[in-house]
């Protein structure tokens, strides 16, 4: 009797063990049946005429909103920033309700939206992501009618021809930003580094001038953006599909790898801030959410950290609005694309995420602060030096094993 | 048991007992059929669906694309990549597996040997006080103790003995042996403690020494908890896919970590499911060899 007991237990431990290391695979599972997406092929030209036949302003019932977390001021966290509920005032301007569901990746949402199970309708991929989703083989996307959003025409210029859709057929900008490198000004300070006129990738790939900090680095875990920064520094495009040139960038990852403590797509600026590293790859967004949050009345983060897209270049992405094939209210979808597009509500939206907005009539919204800011609106002549990750088909899997190579 | 034991009496007529024989079986196979629905259904399909998928071809966005077959994912398990990704995993696993049966042994031993039944019963809730939380929370507790400040990295930085050990190949060695040290103590514990300990003492009674009682007798017993204990740690270990990223930076690939890419944004799931398969095949091996060194008496 006592064996069976503890062999029970060990199956019990065995199953909590494994539950916890699967946590993240079964949220995408949990999507639906296959049934759905093999009838969505027909349904799609219905909606699209559906799409096509809405007025700028309709309303076809409640929005499924499904959005990256933290993203839009609603509740509580509107307040706290001081900035307008977007959520609540879109309700009572159109008097539908906003069902929100969150996601914190782009796969998750994919496979999501493949599966069919939930009626999103309005999901915010990030750019190449778009162009994976529209491609007619796989037909996850419909057409946006542009008629319906007037306010399209408050678009900056820059935000109109993306590589990953070029007309705007499919999607329209959210927020954006860029990748770059956070870095402690003592820790540069202390290795003789001059910041003056801007920084270099050299930091972390640089066998000498990263050499101070040694250990103290941290990458982002994701293939594209990290080997793409080794790219930058490289004077290669982020987007190549020639494979020496993926090779070298192989090379000189597989060298910082030994100067390198963490690949951290998370926490990557907690570590920062806690003294972990002094060198971090990430995403703007990330690092000045973190140095706001530490700052004090009498303790200034923006003193002691900073962050800025390396004088090689970087990558600039943006989030984008798109309706999924397997949307039941596209009009309400649409009518809120026009509601992120206005000139205020965009300038709300800015203020709340410190992102870069795409919607130039936003900009007299925005806190001048915010928009003097180079850490969120970059000068146009680093603007000149970013590009958008694209699509590369089915190059990027030599991308993800050339990542599991580097780090060996 | 009782059934049996009457149905002795009445040997003398065979085709009664051989209906009553079928019977039994009948009775056996309704007991077990719920067990087997939820095995069918959550276990044996899935494997079987991970293994067709595993020659499909890859859809634009990853998934399978069934109806177009290739084998092009099987041969790609050859690249000098995969396989180092494999014997490093392999490695890892054996080495935890190794470390655990080496701290493992004594200290089920100590447990097993105490006089009172409510001591063992008390060390053994000890074992495993850990898994009342969830795994996930306890390498995050890791993650503080050996960062810069944490009490481990202090205490090493005091004694001048170790340094900083988070984000290095210890941290992760170090998170997976405390994570599976307990499957280890436990099969151990009911081998040791079901020993017949009169054995031993008959060795000693003939000139053994403790050592050669002990190696000629104790730990030959003990073989069944050894060689389960040596699978539930080597298993999972193979498998790691939390601690390497959480403790070590994902710096290092490893299988588990190599399998989660393929089905995210590597977006190649048949190639992803023919690593699983081959992971399954490793594992099911291991097994294999358990069963036949007389695991059965677990």
């Amino acid at each position: 009797m006592r064996r069976l007991l503890i062999l029970l237990a060990v199956v019990a431990m065995l199953a909590a063990a494994c539950s916890s290391s699967s946590d993240e695979t079964t949220t995408t599972a949990a999507g639906g049946t296959d049934e759905s997406t093999t009838t969505a092929a027909p349904a799609e030209s219905d909606l699209q005429a559906k799409v096509n036949a809405c007025q700028p302003g309709e309303t076809d019932g409640d929005l499924n909103l499904y959005n990256w977390t933290e993203y839009i001021p609603y509740g509580s966290a509107a307040e706290d920033f001081e900035v307008t509920d977007l959520v609540a005032k879109f309700e009572e301007e159109t008097g539908v309700k906003i069902v929100q569901t969150f996601y914190e990746d782009n796969e998750t949402m994919l496979a999501q939206i493949e599966a069919g199970g939930a009626p999103y309708d309005l999901i915010v991929p990030s750019d190449y992501m778009v162009s994976t989703m529209a491609d007619p083989e796989v037909n996850l996307l419909v057409k946006v009618n542009k008629d319906a959003i007037p306010n399209l025409k408050n678009l900056d210029p820059l935000f109109t021809n993306l590589p990953f859709d070029p007309n705007g057929d499919y999607s329209v900008p959210y927020q954006a930003g860029t990748s770059g490198i956070g870095f402690s000004f003592e820790a540069l300070d202390a290795a003789g580094v001059d910041y003056e006129n801007g920084i270099s990738w050299g930091l972390i790939f640089d066998p000498e001038m990263s050499a101070p900090f040694t250990g103290k680095i941290s990458m982002l875990n994701d293939e594209r953006e990290t080997l793409g920064a080794a790219l930058k520094y490289l004077g290669y495009s982020v987007n190549t599909t020639s494979q020496e040139e993926l090779d070298e960038a192989t090379a000189i990852l597989k060298d910082a790898n030994s100067r390198i403590a963490a690949y951290d797509s998370a926490a990557f600026d907690d570590l920062l801030m806690s003294g972990e590293t002094v060198v971090a790859h990430g995403w703007n967004g990330g690092f000045l959410g973190s140095f706001d949050q530490a700052s004090t009345d009498d303790y200034d983060a923006y003193e002691y950290y900073g962050y800025a897209v390396p004088n090689e270049g970087g990558i600039v992405w943006v989030d984008l609005m798109a309706i999924p094939v397997t949307a039941e209210h596209p009009c309400t979808a649409l009518t809120f694309m026009n509601f992120i597009l206005d000139a205020e509500n965009g300038g709300e939206l800015t203020n709340y995420t410190y992102y870069m907005s795409p919607n130039l009539a936003a900009y007299e919204y925005i806190d001048p602060e915010i928009l003097g800011d180079e850490m969120v609106f970059p000068s146009e002549e680093t603007m000149s030096k970013l590009e958008f990750i694209a699509d590369v088909g089915d190059f990027s899997l030599q991308y993800s094993d050339a990542f599991a190579a580097a780090k060996g | 048991m009782t059934l049996l034991d009457d149905r002795t009496s009445e040997e003398a007529n065979p085709e009664l007992e051989k209906k009553a024989e079928r019977a039994e079986s009948w009775r056996g196979f309704f007991v077990a059929l719920p067990t087997y629905v939820f095995l069918v259904l959550f276990f044996v399909l899935p494997l079987i669906i991970i293994a067709v998928i595993s020659f499909a071809e890859r859809s634009r966005t990853g998934k399978p694309i069934l109806g177009e077959w290739t084998l092009e994912w099987w041969i790609k398990l050859g690249d000098p990549l995969v396989r180092s990704v494999t014997f490093r995993s392999i490695w890892l696993a054996f080495l935890n597996t190794a470390f655990s049966l080496l701290l493992g042994y004594p200290f089920a031993y100590w447990i097993a040997t105490r006089k009172k039944a409510m001591t063992r019963n008390f060390l053994l809730v000890l074992v495993l006080i850990p898994f009342w939380s969830n795994f996930l929370v306890r390498t995050y507790a890791w993650r503080t103790l050996l960062d810069s400040n944490g009490m481990i990295t202090k205490i090493g930085e005091a004694t001048g003995l170790w340094g900083k050990m988070l984000f290095t190949e210890p941290a992760v060695f170090l998170g997976l042996l405390y994570g599976y040290l307990p499957f280890m103590v436990l099969p151990l514990y009911a081998a040791i403690e079901h020993l017949d300990w009169n054995l031993v003492e008959a060795a000693r009674d003939l000139y053994a020494g403790a050592w050669k009682a002990f190696r000629k007798v104790t730990l030959p017993l003990s073989m069944p908890g050894i060689i389960a204990g040596s699978i539930l740690v080597f298993i999972p270990s193979l498998g790691a896919y939390v601690t390497p990223d959480l403790l070590g930076g994902s710096k290092t690939t490893l299988l588990g970590n190599y399998i989660v890419t393929q089905f995210k944004s590597g977006r190649n799931w048949p190639f992803g499911a023919a690593l699983s398969v081959t992971i399954l095949v490793i594992m099911m091996i291991a097994t294999v060899i358990y069963f036949k060194k007389g695991g059965k008496t677990l």
